[in-house]
């Protein structure tokens, strides 16, 4: 049962790591932050993001999720 | 006169000392076709990482996306985010994992071998090769036109298009024939390694040479000012998704990285490189991107039909140094479209040539026969690179789009054991079929009770037609799948991974 719910929030994390991936919410906007646009440096924080909610997965869930039991 | 022949001089010795490591590494191997495609199965985590990597040193990537950047402004580089840095990652777990666990029960070593023995089918197994050679032909013929459009540029127009394009087919098959699949492994890891350096040496000489962001970005602000700003008429919301979703799918579905699930060792190597990915993604494409929007604040002139990176580097860096990293894309794009030709000529001579042709050829003539077959496939590639039959962009996402057809009938399969053989090949004829209709046949526009609506239009309100084809495909997946009975010779079984 607690593997289910974490299950689901696993698939929660990756839905919102993918709809975000786009700052929606910067739309139309040209703030320039240290010679960037603002956007950008949301993509740079969520590929960084990215990365450590993959690095927790793979401890955490990755074979599981293929329901084996591999090394 | 002097630059010309210090720009040849750069670019030639680059390539062949990349072709003389190639051939180095070809020495400490043997000629086995196994080891030829596959290198012993043997593939490391920073090996493996790279010759991912390598997949995205492409035309694409190096000329293609600034010359986008410098045109429309840099939010490509979000829908490579989206596209390369999370969704293809999520699919590296959910289709590439598990083909690899598939692939250590079954000894598989091509997508269409593992399909056509799960659906007992040698008809799939060719079906699934003839596809995927098909759309890797526009692929191969993008690094051409890439190449061809680099010198025309580093030269200012001195060097013809034809002249590049044909330089970097000869290099890519003297590459392939001599060297195989170890020397592209060895070689794509030196050169991904190489071209983010220089990369980076890039955009920090641009920067200093310039006098800073600031005034790039007030260049930008008088010369485009919507650059900074996201989101754009032509980067629609409708765009991003479709083009991210569409080429994500598709990469999944490209040979070269097809293979590469079946090829690491441990599972701890799909692993790191699974987590390693979006921060490659980011290190890569940020800096290029970037180069292409700056060039339009810097007021750049690009010669027609040129690409962009190359006149940035010759006004701001010297002759050299702009030389050495087109030379180092080239070289980098004779990498990856080598690992392409050589996953390529793997489909061609497992899936097609040895079931429907002579099944017991001999190892030695099998490796001659896939060095033939490369060098033919990139030779006729490189004439239909000479009509140059769209942007760079427009060809890769053609290409693209193709490969993804295949992914959404494949994730099925490998996760629901009730698809039928008819229900696959109704997915994957499909798709194809709604697909390349509108590749080839020209848009026409019919009224329909007052409203003028286009056929076989790219996009329709600004959705790749792509996206709503792997839609389709997946929908006749399912219900054929339902309507049909499994044949005798399926085995259902073969995908299931979790009883170990």
């Amino acid at each position: 049962m607690a593997d289910r719910i974490v299950d689901v929030l696993w698939v929660v994390a990756f839905a919102l790591l993918t709809v975000f991936s786009v700052p929606w919410f910067l739309w139309g906007d040209g703030t320039v932050v240290a010679g960037l646009p603002a956007w950008l440096w949301w993509h740079i924080g969520w590929m960084v993001v990215a990365t450590a909610l993959f690095w927790q997965f793979t401890k955490r869930a990755w074979d599981r999720g293929m329901g084996v039991t591999n090394g | 006169m002097a630059e010309l022949a210090i720009q040849l001089g750069v670019v030639l010795a680059y390539l062949l000392v990349a072709l003389i490591i190639g051939v180095i590494a070809y020495r400490v191997t043997t000629n086995a076709a196994e080891d030829y495609y596959l290198a012993d199965r043997s593939i490391g985590t920073i090996v493996l990482l790279f010759t991912t990597f390598a997949t995205l040193l492409s035309a694409f990537t190096f000329f293609g996306g600034p010359n986008i950047a410098y045109a429309q402004g840099p939010e490509w580089i979000l829908v490579m985010g989206v596209m390369d840095g999370v969704l293809f990652a999520i699919l590296w777990y959910l289709i590439g994992y598990k083909q690899w666990l598939i692939g250590q029960k079954h000894g598989y070593v091509t997508l269409g071998e593992m399909l056509g023995d799960r659906f007992g089918s040698e008809t799939l197994r060719g079906l699934v090769a003839l596809i995927s050679l098909f759309w890797l032909f526009p692929y191969v013929m993008l690094q051409q036109m890439g190449a061809g459009e680099a010198l025309t540029g580093l030269s200012n127009g001195v060097i013809p298009y034809w002249a590049g394009a044909a330089l970097i087919t000869l290099f890519m098959i003297l590459y392939v024939v001599i060297a195989g699949m170890r020397g592209v492994a060895w070689t794509d890891t030196i050169q991904g390694l190489f071209m983010l350096s220089v990369t980076w040496i890039a955009v920090v000489w641009v920067l200093v040479a310039v006098g800073g962001i600031g005034v790039i970005n007030s260049g930008l602000s008088s010369s485009n000012p919507e650059f900074l700003a996201l989101g754009s008429d032509f980067y629609t919301p409708a765009y991003i998704i479709s083009t991210a979703v569409v080429i994500a799918f598709g990469v999944t579905m490209f040979p070269q990285i097809n293979q590469r699930f079946f090829v690491a060792k441990s599972d701890r190597v799909l692993k790191r490189s699974f987590t390693l990915w979006p921060v490659l993604v980011l290190l890569l494409f940020v800096p290029t991107f970037l180069l292409g929007t700056w060039a339009a604040g810097l007021d750049i002139t690009v010669p027609e039909g040129a690409n962009v990176l190359p006149v940035l580097l010759n006004e701001y860096t010297p002759v050299w140094f702009a030389a050495l990293v087109i030379a180092g894309a080239m070289a980098a794009m004779m990498s990856s479209s080598d690992s392409m030709l050589l996953s390529g000529s793997s489909y061609f001579m497992r899936d097609l040539y040895k079931p429907f042709v002579t099944p017991d050829v001999s190892e030695s003539r099998e490796a001659t026969l896939a060095r033939i077959g490369v060098a033919v496939f990139a030779t006729l590639a490189f004439f239909a690179s000479l009509t140059r039959p769209g942007t760079l962009i427009e060809v890769g996402n053609t290409a693209f789009g193709g490969f993804a057809q295949l992914t959404l009938p494949v994730m099925i399969a490998l996760y629901w054991g009730g698809v039928t053989r008819d229900g696959m090949f109704a997915g994957l004829v499909g798709g194809q079929l709604l697909y390349l209709s509108h590749v080839f046949v020209p848009t026409v526009t019919v009224d329909v009770a007052g409203m003028t609506l286009p056929l076989f239009a790219r996009a329709y309100a600004g959705w790749d037609v792509a996206l709503p084809a792997m839609v389709v495909g997946a929908v006749l997946v399912v219900t054929v799948s339902y309507a049909t009975a499994p044949a005798p010779t399926e085995e259902h079984d073969r995908f299931v991974v979790s009883a170990d």
